[in-house]
C-alpha cells in the first residue's frame, strides 16, 4: 500500500471528479497503531468528501513525529516541513502570500505547547485563516519518550517517572486568545473527527483542534492518560457534532432547542447537539469554565468547544487585495515614476 | 526684513583674524527627550538649504528622556560628511555635560551656552557667547509647557545669526519642519528670530567660522538610510512585511508602513501588500520564509539581536531554498550592547548566519541612494537564487540624515526567477525541485497553488534529494550541498561589483558601508598632508567578486578598514581567498560606538607607513612609501 488507508472506495469520484486515490501521500514511516496515522486518512476523507481541490491546500508543519506525517497524505498539495515549534510563523506567511490557498498545520504537543507556545498564542490571537491540528500524544517520541507540556499531572512515562507539573489546555489558551474554531477530538473516533475536519476546512479563521493520538511506542501504557483504553474510558463528548456542507440537501432537522445550527463562511451548516444543557458552544465563558471542570472530574472533553463565525479574520482586518499578493504584477506593486518623482520633490 | 538688516559686530573680521568659511562642525549637547530634535533639523536644513553640502549626526542614548545627547553637523564645502573629531561650534544645553564638553574643545573653538552655567570661566581659549534663554523665551511664550521646545529655536536663531545663516532659509526650514502645525511654525519662526535679534544686537563675533551659501546642493535630497530603504523596497514590489521593533531598524518598518498606505492601496481600496508586527523576531523572519515560499516578495528589518534570533530560521531558508530579504541596521553588539551607537559587527555573522555549512548573499550599502538601490537588487537576487539575503546598513546610515541625489526609478523590470506555471509543469511533464537543469545550481520552483497534479513538491529542512523527497543518503546530500555552494559561485556574476579606484599606487584601501565617507577624506588628507598616493576598493557585497582578489593582488599592502573590533571582513576576506593574499592585509577596525572619521584613519595608515608629513607642494610620490610591519 502506497498510501495511508482510507475508509472511502477507491473508484468512486467526489463532487470535482477526484478518486479518494488523488488525496493519498506517501508511504508513512510512523510506527504500526500510531494515532497519527488514522488523523491523516481522516484528513483525506474529510478533503475528499468536501471536493477540496489538493492543489488548493497547503501542508506546513513543525517538527517531530506529527509533522511529518504532511509526507503520507495529499502528495498534489504543497508541503513546508519546517523549524520546531515554528509552524505558525510560516503559515502566517504563507497564507498572507496567497489568502486563496487552505493553510492545514499539523503541529505535534511538544512543538506546540513546549517549545512553540509563543508563536501559537499570537497565531490564536490573529484569527489567520488556518486549520491548526495539535496531534497530541503527550510525549516527544523522535526522542524516544520524554513528557510534553500537554502530559497530565500524575501520567506516568513507561520508565514509571511521573509528571508533577500541570499540563497545558491547548482548547483553553485557543478559546481565551481568539481562535473562532476550537474543539478536540480523538485519533480513535473516526465519526467525530471526520465530521469536525469537515466543518473545520468550511471555516474561515483560525480553528484549533487537539486531536488526542496515542503513541503506540512510548505512550500507550497503563498509567498514562494518553493511551486508547484511557482515552476509551474517560472520553466526554460535550456536544455531538454534525455536519452538512453547502452542497449537501439538507436532511431532517432536530428539535429546535436542542441543536445550534452555525452557518458556515460558505453556505454550509455545522449542526452542534448539546449533549449537556447548560453547555453554549458560541459562549467563551461557559466553554472555559466547563474545560477548567473536566480537569477536575477526570474527564477529557471531546466536541467542538467554541465557534464563533462573525469575527473578522486576520485577512479582513489588513484588508488585502482580491488577488494572491503573491501573484500581484508589476504594474499593481511597483508605483509609477511620478510617484518616485513626488517622493523625492517632498524630501527636498 | 528689519532683523536681516542688523548683524552682529564683527571682531574676527576687524582684527583680520581669517575666516573659515563652509568648513565648520556644529555640536549640539543635549538631553534626550527635550524636544532638541527639531530645532537641529531646522539647523541642518537651512545650511543644506544654503547650497553648503551637510550631514547631520545623532549621537543618542537608549533611553526615553534625560540622558544626555549630542547632534553633530558637519558643514563643508568639499563635501566631506563623515564624522569630524573636532567641535568647532558648542551649542552647550545640558548642564550635566557642559563642563566637560567644554574642556574637550580644541582651542580657538566657540561655545554657545546659557549664560547662568558660567562656562566662560573654564577657558581662556574659546570664543564664549552667553544666552539669557529664561527671559528669551519669556518674550516669545508664557506657556509653561512650550518654553522647553522654544529654548531651542532660540539658539538656532543665535548659531543663525553668528555663523551667517540666511533668516528666510531658516523660517523656509521651520516651515518645512512644522508643515502641518501652522501655529507651532510661527511661533517657532518667532523664537529663532527672538534668538536672531539678541545675538545681532548683543553679542560680538569672535570665532572665525562663516556659513555662506554656495550652490553645492542643487536638486538633492536630505533623507535617513531607513527611509530610502523602505522607499526601494516600495518600488521593488514588496507584498509581505514583518518587524520586531528594535532600534535602530524600527523607522524603515515604520516609514515602509506610511509609503505603502499611501501610495499601495488599490482603486478597489485594498491594500497589496501585508504588514505584520510580529511577536518576536523569530516569528518575523519565518513569515517572512512563508510568504516567501508562497511566492510573496517578503522582508524584514532587525538589528544584532535580531540577527541572533533568526539564525534558525535562515539556515532552514538557504537549505529549503526560499527567497527572503532581512535588513540588518547594524548597532554595537555584542549582547544589548550599545543599542543607539553604530557598528560594522554583523559582517561575519551574517555571512556564515546558522548551524552547519551555510553562505549567505549580504548587500552592503554606504550612501542613501544604495540603501534604495539594493532594497530593490537585495529581492532580485533572493528570488533568482532562492535564498537569504542580507542588506547590511546601520544605525548611522539608517538613521541619520543625508545628503543625496534623487533616487533613480529602477529600470529593469522584476523578476521572480526560476518559477513555473502551471502550463510549464504540463510541458515539461513534472519536474525536480532540486535539480541543477541549467548548471548553474538553481533549481526551478512552483509555487503553492499552481494548478497541475505534479505541481507540488515538499519544503523540508531535512535532509532532500533532487525531488525534494527525504533522503539520507551521502550521495543525494553531497550532491545538493555542491549545487548549492554552485548557487554561490554563480551570484558572484549577479552581485554588486565593488567600486575602485584604482591608479597604480602601492597602497590600497578596502573598506565598506558608511566606512566610506572617513575613507574618501582620508585619501585626501593622506595626498594633500604626507604626499601618500592610495587606491581604494569599497566592497559591496558577498560573495566577493574577482575584482576584490585582483586588487588585493596588485597592491603590495591593502588596508581594510571598518567599524568593529575583530577585523570581520578582513578575516572575512582571508577564509574566501587564497592564503598568500592574507599576508597583504592590514586591519584598521574602530570600534566605539561613533561613526568612524578620516583623522583617525589617517593617522593609523601613516603611522603603519611611517611616513613624515611633506612639505606644502612637494608631496612624494605615494608609492615610495614603505610600510612597518
Amino acid at each position: 500500500m502506497a498510501s495511508t488507508p482510507t475508509s472511502q472506495n477507491p473508484q468512486k469520484t467526489n463532487r470535482i471528479g477526484l478518486t479518494v486515490l488523488e488525496y493519498k501521500g506517501g508511504k508513512t514511516t510512523l510506527c504500526a497503531g500510531c494515532g497519527h496515522n488514522a488523523i491523516s486518512e481522516r484528513i483525506i476523507d474529510a478533503m475528499y468528501e468536501m471536493g477540496i481541490k489538493p492543489e488548493q491546500v497547503i501542508k506546513p508543519s513543525g517538527i517531530g513525529c506529527s509533522s511529518k506525517s504532511p509526507a503520507y497524505f495529499m502528495s498534489r498539495s504543497h508541503s513546508f516541513n519546517g523549524v520546531h515549534g515554528r509552524m505558525p510563523s510560516l503559515a502566517t506567511g504563507a497564507v498572507l502570500a496567497n489568502h486563496k490557498l487552505i493553510a492545514l498545520g499539523v503541529s505535534g504537543d511538544g512543538d506546540t505547547a513546549s517549545i512553540g507556545i509563543g508563536q501559537f498564542v499570537h497565531l490564536m490571537r490573529r484569527n489567520l485563516p488556518i486549520l491548526y491540528i495539535i496531534e497530541d500524544n503527550g510525549v516527544y517520541g523522535l526522542t524516544k519518550g520524554q513528557f510534553s507540556a500537554t502530559a497530565d499531572i500524575g501520567s506516568k512515562l513507561k520508565t514509571g517517572v511521573v509528571n508533577d507539573l500541570p499540563a497545558i489546555d491547548t482548547c483553553s489558551l485557543a478559546i481565551m486568545l481568539g481562535a473562532t474554531f476550537v474543539g478536540r477530538s480523538f485519533s480513535g473516533d473516526k465519526k467525530q473527527l471526520l465530521t469536525m475536519l469537515k466543518a473545520a476546512i468550511a471555516h474561515k479563521g483560525t480553528v484549533m483542534l487537539d486531536v488526542i493520538s496515542p503513541c503506540v511506542t512510548f505512550n500507550d501504557h497503563e498509567g498514562s492518560t494518553k493511551s486508547y483504553k484511557f482515552m476509551k474510558d474517560h472520553d466526554e463528548p460535550i456536544t455531538d457534532v454534525n455536519f452538512v456542507p453547502a452542497f449537501e440537501e439538507i436532511e431532517a432537522d432536530y428539535e429546535p432547542g436542542e441543536v445550534l445550527d452555525v452557518t458556515m463562511h460558505d453556505g454550509s451548516r455545522l449542526k452542534l447537539r448539546k449533549l449537556e444543557d447548560d453547555y453554549d458552544p458560541t459562549n467563551k465563558a461557559v466553554a472555559l469554565k466547563r474545560l477548567a471542570e473536566s480537569k477536575e472530574r477526570d474527564e477529557i472533553l471531546t466536541g467542538v468547544f467554541y465557534v464563533d463565525t462573525k469575527a473578522p479574520n486576520f485577512i479582513e482586518m489588513l484588508n488585502l487585495t482580491e488577488a494572491p499578493l503573491a501573484i500581484l504584477p508589476e504594474s499593481v506593486v511597483r508605483p509609477g515614476r511620478e510617484v518616485l518623482e513626488k517622493c523625492m520633490e517632498e524630501l527636498r | 526684513m528689519a532683523i536681516g538688516e542688523t548683524a552682529v559686530q564683527d571682531l574676527a573680521k576687524e582684527s583680520g583674524q581669517k575666516r573659515i568659511v563652509n568648513d565648520l562642525s556644529i555640536q549640539v549637547a543635549t538631553v534626550n527627550g527635550s524636544g532638541s530634535q527639531s530645532a537641529n533639523t531646522v539647523l541642518l536644513r537651512t545650511i543644506f538649504q544654503m547650497g553648503v553640502p551637510v550631514s547631520g549626526k545623532n549621537l543618542f542614548p537608549s533611553n526615553i528622556a534625560g540622558l544626555p545627547t549630542w547632534y553633530t553637523i558637519r558643514a563643508n564645502k568639499n563635501g566631506y560628511i563623515a564624522r569630524k573629531k573636532e567641535i568647532d561650534f558648542l551649542i552647550a544645553m545640558n548642564p550635566e555635560t557642559a563642563r566637560e564638553d567644554v574642556l574637550a574643545l580644541a582651542p580657538g573653538s566657540a561655545v554657545l551656552y546659557d549664560e547662568p552655567l558660567n562656562l566662560n570661566t573654564l577657558r581662556q581659549d574659546l570664543t564664549f557667547y552667553p544666552v539669557l534663554y529664561d527671559k528669551l523665551v519669556a518674550s516669545v511664550t508664557t506657556d509653561a509647557k512650550l518654553r522647553k521646545l522654544i529654548k531651542n529655536m532660540i539658539y538656532v536663531g543665535v548659531a543663525g545669526q553668528v555663523l551667517g545663516l540666511e533668516v528666510p532659509e531658516i523660517e523656509k526650514a521651520i516651515g518645512k519642519q512644522f508643515a502641518a502645525k501652522k501655529k507651532a511654525a510661527e511661533l517657532n519662526i518667532n523664537a529663532a528670530r527672538v534668538g536672531y535679534e539678541y545675538a545681532a544686537s548683543s553679542l560680538t563675533k569672535a570665532d572665525p567660522y562663516y556659513v555662506q551659501r554656495m550652490d553645492a546642493n542643487r536638486g538633492k535630497i536630505i533623507i535617513d538610510g531607513n527611509s530610502a530603504a523602505a522607499l526601494g523596497a516600495m518600488f521593488g514590489g514588496v507584498t509581505v512585511v514583518t518587524w520586531y521593533p528594535i532600534t535602530p531598524s524600527s523607522s524603515l518598518c515604520e516609514t515602509l508602513i506610511d509609503y505603502l498606505k499611501e501610495y499601495r492601496i488599490g482603486p478597489d481600496g485594498k491594500a497589496t501588500f501585508a504588514v505584520v508586527q510580529a511577536e518576536d523576531e523569530l516569528a518575523a523572519v519565518g513569515m517572512v520564509i512563508g510568504a516567501g515560499w508562497a511566492g510573496a516578495r517578503a522582508m524584514t528589518a532587525t538589528s544584532g539581536p535580531g540577527i541572533s534570533l533568526m539564525a534558525e530560521f535562515t539556515g532552514l531558508a538557504y537549505y529549503v531554498e526560499v527567497p527572503a530579504v532581512i535588513w540588518d541596521i547594524q548597532r554595537v553588539g555584542p549582547s544589548t550592547g550599545l543599542p543607539t551607537r553604530t557598528s560594522q559587527g554583523d559582517i561575519l555573522s551574517n555571512a556564515y548566519l546558522s548551524h552547519g555549512d551555510t553562505k549567505h548573499l549580504l548587500l552592503i550599502p554606504a550612501s542613501v541612494s544604495e540603501c534604495f538601490d539594493f532594497a530593490i537588487e537585495a529581492f532580485e537576487l533572493a528570488e533568482r537564487f532562492q535564498t537569504p539575503v542580507f542588506v547590511m546598513s546601520d544605525l548611522d546610515l539608517g538613521m541619520n540624515n543625508w545628503m543625496s541625489d534623487p533616487f533613480e526609478y529602477p529600470e529593469k523590470p522584476i523578476s521572480r526567477g526560476k518559477v513555473l506555471s502551471a502550463e510549464d509543469v504540463e510541458r515539461l511533464g513534472g519536474f525536480s525541485r532540486y535539480k541543477d537543469v541549467d548548471g548553474d545550481g538553481i533549481g526551478y520552483r512552483t509555487l503553492p497553488g499552481t494548478d497541475h497534479p505534479q505541481a507540488a513538491y515538499f519544503a523540508r529542512g531535512s535532509g532532500h534529494n533532487e525531488k525534494g523527497q527525504y533522503s539520507e543518503r551521502p550521495d543525494d546530500f553531497e550532491r545538493n550541498m555542491a549545487r548549492i555552494r554552485k548557487k554561490f559561485e554563480t551570484a558572484k556574476q549577479a552581485v554588486p561589483k565593488p567600486v575602485v579606484e584604482d591608479a597604480g599606487n602601492k597602497v590600497g584601501i578596502l573598506a565598506y558601508g558608511t566606512t566610506h565617507w572617513a575613507i574618501v577624506e582620508s585619501r585626501d588628507q593622506l595626498r594633500e598632508e604626507y604626499g601618500v598616493e592610495t587606491d581604494y576598493l569599497r566592497v559591496r557585497a558577498f560573495p566577493f567578486t574577482e575584482e576584490i582578489e585582483d586588487f588585493i593582488r596588485r597592491h603590495e599592502v591593502v588596508f581594510v578598514v571598518e567599524q568593529n573590533r575583530d577585523a570581520q571582513m578582513l578575516n572575512l576576506l582571508k577564509i574566501e581567498f587564497p592564503a598568500e593574499l592574507s599576508l597583504k592585509l592590514r586591519s584598521i577596525a574602530h570600534i566605539h560606538g561613533l561613526p568612524i572619521d578620516a583623522r583617525s584613519v589617517t593617522d593609523e595608515i601613516v603611522g603603519r607607513l611611517e611616513v613624515k608629513p611633506a612639505p606644502a607642494g612637494k608631496a612624494k610620490a605615494a608609492g615610495r612609501a614603505q610600510e612597518q610591519r
